[in-house]
């Protein structure tokens, strides 16, 4: 669980970071709030793996 | 030289020269949060990383982070690992201002993460972390914020604002404590098998408040010569940015008295500490582009936030954090990045402080982490289970920081 969060904090960064290269105009900001979303997941998952008790611990 | 340039120059250097009080308050605030029998430890371990810091940021810190006169005084900056700037070479008297306040920057950063590991971190792994987060993690996110409007979002266009550090000093720190937190696990005795966590309360609270005075005034530094170096700003908006920072700690301070008489029918005095000290973060982004009213709103926030989010990390998360590291560091450093797209811009300056935000959860906090897991493979963080209950005062430096006076009885265990 630790790990997927860790995956899905960098995946949520690099989607913001490609948003910011590739895209233009009223995309950016909409393709920041995703990959802003995609990372809170993550960081929900890594708070949620370092539970005592959780499967990761 | 022009003289309004030299009234900017000898005003920035003097706001920079407060810096250090700011991590003289954080040192105390961690050590008087401590247990007695530690509290040489934390202060001689603050000294050390300080130092540890201070020396690899000279050495290669300030070359990789790059500088932001680029953006200031019209000067040209230097780009990231330009080998020129190693060991601070070919520093005009510009460069090495804003190398000055990297210094006690990264110093006064790379203390936060003591507060989240106190009573059980040892002084030479300390030591490594400090060196890997000076080399490291700190550069990274500090060009990043400094190049961010003409690297990421384009020339011109509002760019990610974090000129007194909620994001590249407080925020890097928070998310670094958070992850030697999780590293260490928590303190002997703090949770037992069954019901509530046992409160371990701070042993020197007059350290704690005298600390947080000691930091407002480095505070008040660290915001103007960040505005002044960062942001560009004439030296007459320093008074601005007393005032917010001022009015922010004074607000959340009085707001976090207010939120623990509420939830605890008493104020206590810890939190409100980290209430003080959590609106001084809060504050550092938008010090010098928000207004007094909005400074205010931005401190009754962070007031309130601070001690929620401790009883959350403590009680809920299962954290254990002796100084309230993580939330008022990192918690109130996301807030106060937050409050400047909320308070002092447009929808565009709220998306660019979203990148910030996402550039600090999505890539620093799993690089700091992944750096300080793999380092305690190498040097084990934790000291023994036996060093842990005797001390840390005599397990690792042979004497106590109260040697006349016994405050506790089960610390002269035989060794």
């Amino acid at each position: 669980m630790k790990l997927g969060g860790f995956l899905l904090l960098l995946s949520g960064w690099a989607i913001v970071v490609a948003a910011l290269v590739i895209l233009h105009g009223r995309a950016v900001p909409a393709f920041v709030y995703a990959g802003f979303g995609v990372e809170i997941l993550g960081v929900v998952l890594v708070f949620r793996g370092h539970l005592p008790g959780s499967e990761d611990e | 030289m022009n003289p309004d340039i030299q009234l900017s120059f000898g005003l920035c250097l003097v706001f920079i020269l407060l810096v250090p009080l700011a991590i003289a308050g954080l040192g105390l605030i961690n050590t008087g949060l401590g247990r007695s029998r530690s509290a040489a430890q934390a202060i001689t371990t603050a000294l050390c990383v300080m130092s540890t810091a201070a020396l690899v940021y000279f050495i290669c810190g300030f070359a990789a982070a790059g500088s932001p006169l680029s953006l200031s005084f019209g000067g040209a900056g230097k780009s990231v690992l330009e080998p020129a700037a190693f060991f601070f070479r070919g520093a005009n008297v510009l460069t090495l201002m804003v190398a000055l306040l990297g210094l006690f920057s990264v110093g006064l950063a790379s203390l936060i993460p003591l507060g989240a590991s106190a009573d059980r971190l040892r002084l030479g792994a300390a030591c490594a972390s400090s060196a890997l987060f000076a080399a490291l993690t700190y550069p990274v996110f500090s060009f990043f914020t400094w190049h961010s409007r003409v690297s990421l979002l384009g020339a011109g266009s509002a760019g990610f604002l974090d000129s007194g550090g909620s994001g590249f000093i407080n925020v890097v720190g928070g998310v670094t404590a958070l992850s030697i937190a999780w590293i260490l696990g928590p303190r002997q005795g703090k949770y037992p098998p069954k019901g509530m966590p046992a409160a371990i309360p701070a042993h020197n609270q007059v350290f704690v408040l005298f600390g947080c005075m000691l930091a407002w005034v480095g505070w008040l530094g660290l915001n103007s010569a960040g505005a002044m170096l960062y942001t560009s700003m004439r030296p007459e908006g320093a008074v601005l940015v007393v005032i917010n920072t001022t009015f922010a700690a004074a607000a959340s301070a009085l707001t976090s008295a207010a939120t623990t008489r509420i939830r605890f029918r008493r104020p206590d005095a810890s939190l409100i500490a980290n209430g003080w000290m959590a609106g001084l973060v809060a504050c550092s982004a938008g010090c010098a582009v928000l207004k007094p009213a909005t400074a205010i709103i931005t401190g009754i926030v962070a007031g309130v936030l601070v001690v929620l989010s401790v009883e959350w990390f403590e009680l809920h998360l299962k954290i254990d954090d002796p100084c309230g590291s993580i939330s008022v560091h990192a918690v109130c450093g996301i807030w106060g990045l937050l409050a400047v797209g909320i308070f002092a811009g447009s929808g565009v300056q709220f998306s660019a402080q979203i990148v910030g935000i996402a550039t600090l959860l999505g890539f620093i906090f799993p690089l700091t982490y992944g750096l300080n897991w793999t380092l305690n493979r190498f040097i084990p963080y934790r000291v023994s289970l036996d060093g842990e209950r005797q001390g840390l005062d005599l397990h690792e430096l042979g004497a106590d920081a109260y040697p006349e006076f016994v405050v506790h009885s089960d610390e002269f265990l035989q060794r």
